[in-house]
């Protein structure tokens, strides 16, 4: 990449905003929670937010997916459960996606 | 398991073996990940990025989601305000990230500062899950870093042959690994499991998700569903 040009120059800045905004994401909510007091409430909250954040993202993009995608989140969940395994559970969720794909209902 | 839980009592926060058994933890979403990165390097050469300003908007961001609805409104010009709407459009999808660093602070906040924080530069989404599934371990923050650091190359290796290759690389959705990452998140609900009650805020979380994703566009469903979901949480208590 030649220094001269300018739209290096762009690139740069918008990646470094970029960068500067996800990193300040990532360390803000940790940073904040240092500054007010950890409450038996707020530790409840906090504690419930992991499996929150995990049905908010999946059931949108499994509804969204069609059986395929339902039928390998419920295969992955299950296999979980039996073996507790996520190797496994990654393994069987793609496996059953691809077996309703196959059979043409994808 | 009890003699796990034993051992661990005399475990570091930091060791060798503590990273490298997080970057153990971590494999089962690296093919999904390197996926993803091959598509993001695909897409970056189609744009005209070089393959140094792929790589470098890959090390710096590291954000997979993001990185590729960036690309979607990536500017011919730089101009301020198109700068500024990419900050917005990527700290939108990134937002998620907020309540993933405050969820930590409970686990990691008894570390130094110069410890936690180049820490959190690592973080995402599996690796957040990764560790919370190991809350409470003398280890963790090893395993935190150990998986990032895994994740983290995983995703700058892995642009390389999407930038060269491109659109001869096979469709993701033919062995389904389009679904790694919905499994991987979903099988996490298992060991973070602590009864039905406490199951409550998930169910709030997935619904109130569903009906924003069919309201709104973008990715406001996944904080929306999250917050009302952890506001549920603060009102289920222990016992009656």
């Amino acid at each position: 990449m030649s220094a001269n040009d300018p739209a290096d120059w762009g690139f740069l800045a918008a990646v470094l905003a970029m960068g500067v905004a996800t990193y300040l994401l990532r360390a803000g909510g940790f940073w904040l929670m240092g500054h007010v007091p950890l409450t038996a409430h707020l530790r409840r909250m906090l504690e419930a937010l992991p499996g929150s954040i995990v049905t908010a993202t999946v059931l949108p993009i499994a509804l969204k997916g069609g059986p395929a995608a339902m039928l390998g989140v419920a295969a992955a969940v299950a296999v979980m459960i039996v073996r507790r395994s996520e190797l496994l559970a990654v393994l069987a969720g793609m496996a059953a996606a691809a077996l309703v794909r196959l059979a043409g209902f994808g | 398991m009890d003699k796990a839980q034993h051992d661990d009592a005399a475990r570091p926060p930091w060791s060798v073996g503590g990273l490298i058994q997080g970057a153990r933890l971590i494999t089962p979403v690296l093919p999904g990940v390197f996926l993803y990165a091959t598509a993001f390097g695909t897409v970056a050469a189609q744009k005209g990025l070089t393959l140094w300003q792929a790589e470098t908007m890959s090390g710096l961001v590291y954000a997979g989601a993001a990185q590729l609805v960036a690309m979607q409104v990536w500017p011919d010009h730089f101009t301020t305000a198109a700068i500024l709407a990419l900050v917005a459009v990527t700290a939108t999808v990134n937002a998620r990230l907020l309540l993933m660093g405050a969820a930590l602070r409970p686990w990691l906040g008894h570390l130094p500062a110069w410890q936690a924080y180049p820490t959190l530069y690592l973080m995402t989404d599996s690796t957040f899950l990764v560790i919370m599934r190991r809350r409470g371990e003398a280890a963790m923050p090893a395993l935190f870093l150990g998986s990032g650091i895994a994740m983290w190359f995983t995703w700058i290796i892995g642009a390389l042959p999407g930038y060269l290759l491109g659109s001869t690389l096979p469709e993701p959705q033919r062995f389904g690994l389009d679904l790694v990452f919905p499994a991987f998140f979903s099988a996490m609900l298992v060991p973070l499991w602590r009864g039905r009650r406490r199951a409550l805020p998930w169910v709030v979380s997935g619904a109130v998700a569903i009906a924003v994703n069919r309201l709104f566009p973008g990715w406001w469903f996944i904080i929306a569903g999250s917050i009302a979901g952890s506001v549920t949480g603060g009102f289920v208590h222990e016992r009656e």
